[in-house]
């Protein structure tokens, strides 16, 4: 097995990703993601790994740098940050479209205005509908395994799209924790060589990226998002293999007390491990309380999520982002969506927290559940709150 | 040529012969075309020149016509045309 290490995350991502083989990287330096280009760009100087650090002036041309890079049949990977990732917007839809499997770490970082570096999910949920496959995790030690893993899911045949995996910006990536970091060879075998499904040589010409006009279109968006659906299989299928491979097992929707729970909170990425102690708080003075967290953001596991909350009588949902105008956050908008069509489904609480970098203690999410086992007149269902805010 | 449909495009829609946009008939975009009055021209192939398309021919004697498959009747030719020998007209 791996090494134990006990290390900052972001160096530990960097240094996952130096185990990964890859070709190229282009990253552009930005808080909170910056230590990952720093020490992946240190690996590539000193010769600890054998590929191209691209050191470009932003992240638009960082994005268009990879993509050309993966069309060559690079194994090709960037990381950002809210403006940074914004700035990426235009290009990403391409990505996908191109099918390349570009892998990208993003360190979640409020996006301005007002300016502000700290945590929360308003920079990855405008990318929601850009055909990329959107992972979160909750650790370290996952923030590590997702990175070599995500280049395997990416690069299946049967995939071939590009992933984003989000690893909360300073909660995650400022933060020493101890690891087990596997061993190249481990992750040699896990990871087998990138075969991309065309690629730019002059010995085989090809056109990628080429125009469609209305005749197309339509047929290509639909190749896209049927893509991304199927991409779910092969997400479990990488996740089950490398529990068996190095007995850290993971799912797609992750359970916490929640098979017997009345009242469910769902939680996506780091909060997840402060709510697993809000219920245990809550469980010993005999609430019953479960915890859903959420993995998988794209594909969304509709009929994992259903399996998860539907026999609670009550589920909160909990979201770091806003859609503005809309019905709260974006995470409540789809769960909502992937029960309308039930005959047995909870009520559904919205909360958004969490905002740029506001600190959520154990005691919030205590203080969400009372005022959701309160509410016996159902008045805060169908609506959304922000919590902790001042009124 | 039948379109495809979702499921027979190639993954990522690249495209694997080279050249075949020359398959794609832009022409069909067109609401008007150019119309040379050889009475007019003096062969001064200034038309020629100007097609954003690359898609105005000489003929054998010298004269000028453009290749419907491609034009798309954007009327640069027309403008460029001093002597007036060249008229946009209503596709039918």
């Amino acid at each position: 097995m791996g090494k134990r290490i006990g290390m900052e995350v972001a160096i530990a991502v960097a240094e996952a990703l130096g185990l990964c083989d890859i070709d190229m990287a282009a990253v552009y330096p930005i808080t909170p993601q910056s230590h990952i280009a720093e020490h992946l760009s240190d690996l590539v100087a000193n010769g600890e790994i054998d590929a191209e650090f691209v050191t470009v002036e932003s992240e638009h041309s960082a994005m268009s740098a990879v993509i050309g890079a993966s069309g060559a049949g690079a194994r090709a990977f960037t990381a950002t940050s809210s403006q940074g990732l914004m700035l990426m917007h235009e290009l990403l839809p391409i990505a996908s479209a191109m099918r390349l499997p570009i892998c990208m770490a993003i360190a979640n970082r409020a996006v301005s205005g007002p300016l502000n570096i700290l945590n929360d999910h308003t920079d990855i949920m405008p990318q929601r509908d850009s055909g990329w496959i959107s992972l979160f995790v909750e650790n370290g030690q996952e923030a590590i395994d997702m990175s070599i893993m995500a280049f395997k899911i990416a690069e299946h045949k049967d995939v071939m799209l590009p992933v984003n995996v989000n690893i909360d910006g300073f909660q995650l990536t400022h933060m020493v924790e101890p690891f087990e970091m596997p061993s190249k060879e481990e992750v040699y075998r896990f990871l087998p060589p990138f075969v991309p499904h065309a690629t730019l040589h002059p010995a085989k010409p090809v056109t990628m990226g080429a125009f469609a006009m209305s005749d197309y279109f339509t047929e290509i968006m639909k190749a896209k998002d049927e893509a991304l659906k199927n991409s779910k299989k092969v997400i479990a299928d990488v996740l089950d293999e490398w529990g068996k491979m190095f007995g850290r097992n993971y799912k797609l929707v992750e359970t916490y007390k929640s098979e017997d729970a009345e009242v469910i909170m769902l939680t996506m990425g780091s909060m997840g491990e402060t709510a697993q102690m809000a219920i245990d708080d809550l469980r010993a003075k005999g609430v019953k309380a479960g915890l859903v967290k959420l993995r998988l953001w794209r594909p969304f596991p509709f009929v994992e999520i259903r399996a998860a909350v539907q026999h609670a009588k009550k589920l909160i949902v909990t979201d770091r982002a806003i859609t503005f105008g809309g019905l709260g956050g974006p995470v409540f908008v789809e769960v909502k969506s992937a029960l309308y069509s039930e005959k047995q489904r909870p009520l559904i609480y919205g909360y958004i927290y969490g905002l740029g970098g506001r600190d959520v203690p154990v005691g919030d999410f205590i203080g969400m559940f009372e005022k959701v086992l309160a509410d016996t007149e159902h008045k805060a269902v169908d609506t959304y709150e922000f919590w902790g805010v001042r009124e | 040529m039948a379109l495809k449909t979702w499921k027979e495009l190639p993954i990522g829609c690249v495209v694997s012969e080279p050249g075949s946009a020359s398959e794609y008939h832009t022409g069909s975009w067109r609401s008007q075309k150019p119309i040379w009055d050889n009475a007019k021209c003096i062969k001064c192939g200034i038309c020629y020149v100007y097609c954003p398309e690359g898609c105005v021919q000489q003929t054998e004697d010298g004269f000028f016509q453009a290749d419907l498959d491609y034009c798309k009747g954007c009327g640069i030719c027309a403008h460029e045309c001093w002597p007036r020998a060249i008229k946009m007209v209503e596709e039918e």
